[in-house]
């Protein structure tokens, strides 16, 4: 076994288990962590993967600001510590059911893929990739409708924050 | 390959070779050496710190007219040495209650956040741990930690103390990480990359040189976007949690913030990441704004290309670290809502101006000399510079007095009751 695969192996191992201990821990806190360190070995397999950019934009958003905010709000909705939680309800066995279905069909539907025995082909790395990606973005034949509809949408939600933010005027009184 | 044009490698060179006659694989060599290297940039780090700490007592001592420490060693060089004793013996409390992994975990992950950066900051021109291409994006992501460890340390407390101070600083960090990264997002576009070390070698063209003298003026990129590097300078002190942004651990209402509870070298632990997090912000504002490891005579393959450029990059960062601490010791600490109110209704509008403007301007001037796109550049922050504190301060007038006429009619919660008692003491 080559050293990679051995790197692989313990990054998919990160990223199972401790998705599991998500579901199943009681303390909501923890379970919250755990998912930071899923969220991390998703970034160890991008970083295997030479995706750099993937894996740093994995950090920032999803670290950096989802699994924040879904501390905040388990904080502010929750006591401070020692407080649990019943994982499973009686719906357990339908949802482990249901996961099982799910996820066996997906796989069986991508042993039907062409690529899916082959060795990937060594992908460009570096600067080239987020380049062509910023073309292609930003090109009319590309996605550019998409994505400055996407950020007007939010430029528009940061003014209007902003506005919403300042005391009413006396006029409006 | 001689020592003294560039030790690292040469020493990197001569430890492959050791290690290779020892009989080691070409894999456990190289990880053996890139273990090596990280731990060495991580310890030299460390031991800025401890420089840091004395640094920072000089410096404070000064400005508030003392002398600071002088007992310990010849300029009291060896206090921190003392200081760092003094952590280490300490008792290593835990408060009842707190969540024991958590609570260990915090202060790690805090350290870990800033060290991580460091793995990107070119000290050199060829000494750069890696030269990432998303060399910028990764230093958001190292940040991102920094905010999971404060969170981790005010929950874990069990102090409610703590705990706000925790959401104050959470707050407080995710709302200056905006304006933050998008004046870092400015000499990316100038640059066209979000490698530090391209961002750096882009600073090397040469606007004009002074006549006669033959001296070059370089063009980094403080001259085409002042305002931004001031954006970064406010943004980046709020984001360390420094005076006048030091409200997450404002002693007179929270004790001392998300920390209240850890002691000894816990504590020190988050001493060192506020200190280095302040001190990698100022080598972040030299790399990205101010050329980084450039200056006279810098070299490209020799001697005077780790020395001299070391050298630069050393004095611009301590400089800017002597910025940090002498507007912490300066201005006296704001209060959250004018702390709020700064960044969402001044920095982040003033820097999405900037950031919308400057790609259209240099996209308008494509073709031409660089330092009339540098010239037009600069006069387009000073204009919105100057808008932006205009308008700001005519904003301020207007809260001010709306807010005085506002609390004028409030009703006193507790009417005085003197005459009530005079009369219980007549008939008592």
């Amino acid at each position: 076994m080559e050293p990679i695969q051995i790197v692989f192996l313990i990054g998919a191992a990160l990223v199972l288990g401790s998705a599991v201990m998500v579901v199943t821990r009681r303390n909501l806190i923890h379970a919250a962590l755990f998912l930071i360190l899923t969220l991390s070995g998703v970034a160890m397999i991008f970083v295997l993967l030479e995706a750099f950019y993937w894996a740093v934009i994995q950090v920032v958003v999803y670290i950096g600001a989802i699994a924040i905010l879904i501390i905040m709000a388990i904080m502010v909705t929750r006591n401070v510590t020692g407080d649990t939680v019943k994982p499973f309800n009686n719906m357990a066995v339908w949802a482990a059911m249901l996961s099982v279905v799910a996820s066996g069909s997906l796989i069986w539907a991508l042993s039907y893929w062409p690529a899916f025995d082959q060795t990937a082909p060594v992908a460009d790395t570096g600067e080239y990739v987020i380049r062509l990606l910023g073309l292609e973005l930003f090109s009319a034949e590309g996605y550019l409708i998409p994505t400055m509809i996407a950020s007007v949408l939010l430029l528009a939600a940061l003014i209007a924050a902003i506005k919403s933010a300042f005391p009413i005027s006396q006029e409006e009184e | 390959m001689q020592f003294l044009e560039d030790p690292v490698l040469w020493i990197a060179e001569w430890l492959r070779e050791v290690l290779l006659g020892w009989g080691a694989s070409e894999l456990v060599t190289n990880m053996t050496l890139n273990f090596l290297g990280a731990f060495v940039v991580g310890a030299m780090i460390m031991v800025i710190f401890i420089l840091l700490t004395w640094i920072e007592r000089k410096a404070a001592a000064r400005f508030q007219d003392r002398i600071g420490p002088n007992r310990v060693g010849p300029f009291g060089l060896i206090q921190p040495i003392a200081d760092a004793v003094k952590m280490l013996t300490k008792e290593d409390t835990r408060p009842k209650g707190a969540d024991v992994v958590g609570y260990v975990l915090a202060p790690i992950v805090s350290v870990f956040s800033v060290l991580m950066t460091w793995a990107v900051v070119p000290f050199t021109q060829k000494w750069i741990g890696a030269d990432l291409s998303v060399g910028v994006m990764y230093v958001a992501a190292a940040g991102s930690f920094g905010i999971v460890a404060v969170l981790l340390a005010g929950w874990s407390s069990n102090n409610k103390y703590s705990l706000i101070g925790a959401f104050r600083g959470v707050a407080q960090l995710i709302s200056y990480e905006v304006p933050l990264f998008l004046s870092l997002l400015v000499p990316v576009f100038l640059a066209r990359s979000m490698g530090v070390n391209d961002i750096i070698t882009s600073q090397t063209a040469v606007l004009f040189a002074i006549p006669w003298l033959n001296i070059p003026i370089r063009g980094f990129f403080v001259l085409a976007a002042p305002l931004s590097v001031v954006i970064y300078f406010i943004s980046s002190l709020a984001e360390v949690g420094r005076a006048p942004f030091d409200l997450i651990e404002a002693e007179s209402e929270l004790v001392a913030g998300y920390h209240v509870e850890y002691s000894g070298m816990k504590f020190g632990l988050f001493q060192a990441a506020e200190f280095l997090h302040s001190f990698t912000f100022a080598a972040l504002m030299a790399l990205m704004f101010f050329g980084g490891w450039q200056g006279p005579w810098v070299g490209t393959n020799n001697l005077t290309g780790w020395l001299l450029g070391g050298f630069y990059f050393m004095l611009k960062t301590f400089f800017f670290y002597m910025m940090v601490m002498w507007s912490r010791l300066t201005f006296p600490r704001i209060r959250i809502d004018q702390m709020m109110n700064l960044n969402w209704k001044f920095m982040v509008p003033v820097s999405l101006v900037l950031l919308m403007g400057m790609p259209l301007i240099d996209y308008g001037l494509r073709g031409q000399e660089l330092w009339l796109k540098y010239l037009v550049l600069f006069l387009f922050n000073l204009i919105v510079g100057l808008i932006a504190f205009a308008w700001a301060a005519r904003a301020d007038r207007r809260v001010k007095t709306h807010t005085r006429v506002r609390f004028e009619g409030r009703p006193v919660a507790v009417m005085p009751q003197a005459p009530a008692a005079a009369e219980d003491e007549t008939a008592g």
